[in-house]
């Protein structure tokens, strides 16, 4: 089984969901005519990434009649969508989330588990912390969505792996730092080396939407990649610069790869739990 | 303790002169006004701004003082012919004269701020005149340590150079073939006869960027700094600049009184909209 898999590395408008809306189905068009299954946008790709207080202005809802939702919600029919937005749930708390969208059904939202707030970041201040992380199943498999911080940490990859997440489909807007004399600037440099090593050490499928275009001094750097079960790159897109990048994944190499190199089938999940409740145990003490 | 600050200049290249475009256009803008000295500072934005936008939509504005060296307005020159761009030549003397001649005592320091604050005027009224956007000119170290004048060659719609040290400028100004007298002179503010910035500061600034680079950038301690080797008094005397400088890189305070502070909770990109 294949999957023609896209990944849009765009710029978005600070702000304007109709604009942001707009590019997004154009995209859409796009990646359809190329026989895409499955496009994925980056993080908060409906909103822009700095909101600060235009959070709750932006927040919306993924539901059929949501005006923002229902044009995507008809265009999965075609294709299935991941789309990065602002959720805000009944109780009025707003989570950066991602949705996957399939034949015309939400089938799954994640809420971003990790807030970065610290040096140039500062989401904890207008954001709610999500508390699930979950695989869901997908006409492709069983899949599992991160957002960018989400991914800096070991954990919630691992937690995706063990809930049988074969693809994991990561999406970010990661600003440019870290320059240096190196071709590539740090912080691309670090995303590819840990999903790169995903990949490898969970021999699942890696793919990785980051945006592009500036927000005041902040430069997104795209450069969407795709990594295979064996860690191997399959798809590279341009940094800076907005694309539509396309991977063609063989699902078959899952089942090639776990036969060569069994880390799954030897995951040793009750010594993980047994040590965990043994170390925070101990921690709890002080 | 190797200290390398080298950068890619061709990734640098590309991210800055995206910034400008991205800065300018997004507002609805298609052109750049900058005042131009004839050293190596406004030359690199300049040269960025050319790239980004075509040297037609780049107006250099040279803004000398009648004790502004030759220098500075030929090497000018040298520039405004390389990159093909737009000049104008609006001499500040009187203009500042007429308040200089005011107080007969009045301290060089004091005729450099006017003069500094003259020219972000004439810049800025021309940008009005060209519908063009201020581009700043300051770098990081001396932003960091208040080596301008506040509201004068600091102000700006934006800055493309203002995250590299003086000595990265350098080396992106060699890349981009600004032409070669403009890069080995000695800096000077050229606000009176015979300044150059490193007698002024009382070190070089192959030294200091090397200091602010692990102060700042790598955020080590001042005892980090002394124990990597460097001398306790520039450690301090350094650090000390920074302290003192930070006012001049806020918006000022705003005395809060209300839910909805401008400044504190009022929260909004620049580039909101766009």
């Amino acid at each position: 089984m294949r999957l023609q898999l896209a990944l849009a590395q765009i710029v978005t408008k600070l702000g304007d969901v109709q604009a942001n809306l707009d590019k997004h189905i154009g995209l859409i068009a796009d990646a359809k005519k190329q026989k895409a299954d499955l496009l994925v946008f980056t993080e908060l790709s409906l909103t822009g990434y700095v909101l600060q207080d235009l959070v709750a202005s932006v927040a919306c809802r993924p539901t059929e009649d949501h005006p923002i939702f229902k044009p995507l919600l008809k265009a999965s029919h075609d294709l299935d969508l991941v789309v990065g937005f602002v959720d805000e749930d009944s109780r009025h708390r707003f989570y950066i989330a991602s949705a996957y969208l399939s034949g015309g059904r939400v089938l799954h939202v994640h809420h971003k588990v990790y807030l970065p707030t610290y040096g140039l970041f500062d989401e904890g201040r207008f954001f709610a912390w999500g508390d699930t992380v979950q695989s869901f199943d997908t006409r492709f498999g069983r899949v599992g969505l991160l957002i960018c911080e989400d991914f800096w940490h070991a954990s919630p990859p691992y937690l995706l792996w063990l809930d049988g997440a074969d693809i994991m489909l990561f999406s970010s807007a990661s600003p440019g730092r870290g320059l240096n004399d190196n071709e590539k600037l740090e912080s691309a440099r670090w995303v590819e080396r840990v999903t790169k090593a995903y990949a490898s050490m969970f021999t699942s499928f890696v793919a990785h939407a980051n945006r592009v275009g500036f927000e005041d001094g902040l430069l997104f750097w795209g450069g969407a990649t795709v990594f295979d079960p064996n860690g191997e790159e399959i798809a590279h897109g341009p940094y800076f610069e907005e694309a539509l990048v396309f991977a063609d994944l063989d699902l078959n190499q899952l089942r090639r790869t776990r036969a060569r190199l069994p880390l799954l089938r030897d995951e040793r999940t009750n010594l993980v739990q047994s040590e965990l409740a043994r170390i925070l145990a101990r921690s709890n003490k002080g | 303790m190797q200290i390398d600050l080298t950068i890619n200049t061709d990734v640098a290249h590309t991210i800055l002169t995206g910034f400008i475009r991205s800065e300018i256009r997004r507002v609805g803008f298609t052109r750049a006004v900058i005042g131009l000295s004839g050293g190596i500072d406004s030359a690199l934005s300049c040269a960025l701004a050319a790239e980004a936008l075509g040297p037609e939509n780049v107006f250099a504005v040279r803004l000398p003082y009648k004790s502004s060296s030759p220098d500075s307005l030929e090497h000018a020159q040298l520039l405004i012919d390389q990159l093909g761009i737009h000049s104008e030549t609006i001499e500040i003397t009187n203009m500042v004269e007429s308040l200089m001649v005011r107080d007969p005592q009045m301290s060089k320091q004091r005729k450099g701020n006017i003069m500094a604050r003259q020219r972000m005027v004439v810049l800025y009224d021309q940008s009005e005149v060209l519908k063009g956007l201020v581009v700043g000119t300051s770098n990081k170290t001396e932003i960091l340590l208040g080596y301008s004048t506040l509201w004068g060659d600091m102000a700006s719609a934006f800055n493309p150079i203002g995250d590299l040290y003086k000595t990265q400028v350098r080396q992106l100004s060699r890349a981009m073939n600004i032409p070669a007298p403009i890069i080995d002179k000695a800096p000077s503010a050229d606000l009176w006869k015979d300044q150059t910035d490193e007698d002024e500061l009382g070190f070089t600034y192959e030294e200091v960027d090397k200091l602010l680079y692990l102060l700042v950038d790598q955020r080590y301690s001042l005892q980090d700094c002394i124990e990597e080797g460097f001398d306790a008094e520039f450690v301090n005397t350094v650090m000390g600049r920074i302290r003192r400088s930070q006012f001049k890189r806020l918006q000022p305070p705003i005395a809060k009184l209300s839910n909805r502070t401008v400044g504190y909770d009022f929260l909004y990109l620049r580039d909101w909209g766009t």
